[in-house]
């Protein structure tokens, strides 16, 4: 790191540090006595513990003085090599940037003709291809998988991406703006605007359009304020609308519940159905765009019934 | 040279030489970090958190979220490819203490804000396996809980202390910020913070 606020800093690090190793090698030296001659007795330290306990001045044994004078070379060895001292960068001018920055390259030129020949082709193509779907389940699983589920069934609230039903569209390039730009869906809460029995009535018209077990009678009270309140955006028959993500609240796919009190629930507080922008979350990562594609096959294949 | 026998001998002289070896590495390694203009420096658009995400990140500490989620991304590609760009020194400025952790029970979040909707971070800490049948995580249904902010202003003065730089219209707006909030709002406003100022390229 060559970014520091003075230039006190980088000779510090080095004095400190050279003073250390070189200070390490002179005391140990100082302190280590030769080695005794055959049949010499080693030197008796003049104190005695507990009446008879004697201590011996032996000397310390070579193979572990060897260790540590090895440890200073490594370290000696290390720092002229590698960056340590201040702002010396080292003989081998590596750096933690420089190594990922390789490996990432190394990766790219591995997988960008890959990647270069699926863009070459549309959506429907790559998503028959199998490389490319065993590609795209992988990203999918890394990226996709925990709101959508690792079998792409999805959750509660999450929709399901292996049925027909689509909120915005199922085609190849709404699928790719979809992933790509992500979606912001928005219900309104409902429930001051109606009040708790308009509510009701409301959701058991919902319920009838289906054709699930409801109340007629609170049905057609309904009527009326779902072609009020809610057809702007599920249209006069309920049909829905996929460029406002409206769903279609004909058919039996429920995406946060099709129960009366779900349904009064998603009416009164409203629903914020949010898909985040994969652009985004790729930001940074390498063949972005490919990757974008590849999901989009993906997607868009797991609903093709083979 | 000072002999083996006088070093011993000396209880205090033992002290002061232990303590010298023992802090060089300190010295060395850790002091000059706080001389350096890429950890002491913001990154762009970097702000102290919040009254909200602030209350959020003091349940991430309470509830140990660290010891099983790290916040920090190494410069590999196989992290970066998952979890965006690798961290910087100067995304940290404002985390007293860092939360890098160093288990990965769970995945790291340090770029985890927008990643996901608030209303799946709302069904993920009630019950993770609503959303992601396979994890492992405990679910947090307590969260679902009014906030206690009494203290949020004493952590912002505290915080201002080493150079947050909450002004005082902040500080006092704290508390209001804070009214009728959930615990559960304030650890998704925290998460949904964590990393959006990464680096762009």
């Amino acid at each position: 790191m060559s970014d520091f606020t003075h230039g006190f800093w980088p000779i510090y690090i080095s004095v400190l540090t050279l003073v250390s190793i070189i200070g390490t090698w002179v005391f140990l030296k100082s302190q280590t006595t030769r080695k005794l001659a055959p049949g010499e007795k080693p030197e008796l330290i003049e104190h005695t513990w507990d009446g008879d306990l004697q201590d011996l001045n032996n000397p310390l044994p070579r193979w572990w003085l060897g260790l540590f004078y090895g440890t200073l070379v490594f370290a000696l060895a290390y720092l002229v090599l590698w960056p340590g001292l201040g702002n010396y960068a080292g003989v081998l001018k590596w750096t933690q940037i420089g190594e990922y920055e390789a490996e990432v390259k190394a990766a790219e030129t591995k997988f960008q003709p890959v990647y270069a020949g699926f863009m070459k082709q549309d959506i429907a193509t790559v998503a028959a291809d199998p490389d490319a779907r065993a590609i795209g389940k992988h990203l999918f699983l890394t990226y996709c998988s925990q709101c959508h589920g690792s079998d792409a069934a999805g959750a509660r609230g999450f929709p399901n991406l292996t049925d027909s039903d689509w909120l915005y569209g199922g085609d190849p390039d709404t699928i790719k703006a979809t992933l790509t730009d992500g979606r912001a869906a928005v219900m309104p809460a409902l429930g001051e605007a109606i009040g708790p029995q308009g509510t009701q009535e409301v959701a058991n018209y919902v319920m009838s359009l289906s054709g699930r077990k409801h109340d007629a009678a609170l049905a057609e009270a309904g009527k009326a304020k779902f072609a009020e309140n809610c057809a702007a955006c599920h249209m006069p028959d309920g049909t829905g609308m996929q460029a406002m993500g409206a769903p279609n609240l004909t058919d039996k796919v429920w995406l946060y519940g099709g129960s009366e009190a779900t349904i009064i629930e998603s009416i009164s507080k409203g629903r914020n159905g949010v898909m985040p922008a994969m652009a985004q979350t790729l930001g940074t990562t390498s063949n972005k765009e490919a990757k974008l594609h590849l999901l989009a096959a993906y997607v868009y294949g797991l609903s093709q019934k083979q | 040279m000072i002999s083996h026998a006088t070093i011993e001998k000396n209880l205090g002289l033992l002290i002061v030489l232990t303590i010298l070896i023992v802090s060089v590495g300190g010295l060395v390694q850790i002091v000059p970090l706080f001389f350096q203009t890429s950890t002491t420096t913001p990154v762009a658009g970097l702000k102290p958190y919040t009254a909200l995400q602030l209350s959020g990140r003091d349940i991430y500490i309470r509830e140990g979220c660290v010891g099983c989620h790290s916040q920090m991304i190494r410069p590999f590609r196989a992290e970066t490819e998952r979890y965006g760009h690798y961290s910087v020194a100067g995304e940290f400025v404002y985390d007293r203490p860092f939360l890098w952790g160093s288990k990965r029970t769970g995945p790291d979040l340090q770029r985890v804000g927008g990643r996901y909707s608030d209303a799946w971070h709302v069904a993920h800490l009630m019950n993770p396996r609503d959303v992601v049948p396979e994890s492992n995580m405990p679910a947090y249904p307590w969260l679902d809980r009014p906030l206690d902010g009494s203290s949020i202003q004493t952590k912002m003065r505290r915080l201002n202390l080493v150079g947050h730089g909450y002004s005082e219209q902040e500080i006092a707006g704290a508390s209001a910020e804070l009214e009728g909030k959930k615990e559960l709002d304030a650890v998704i406003a925290y998460l949904q913070v964590l990393g959006t100022h990464a680096p762009k390229n």
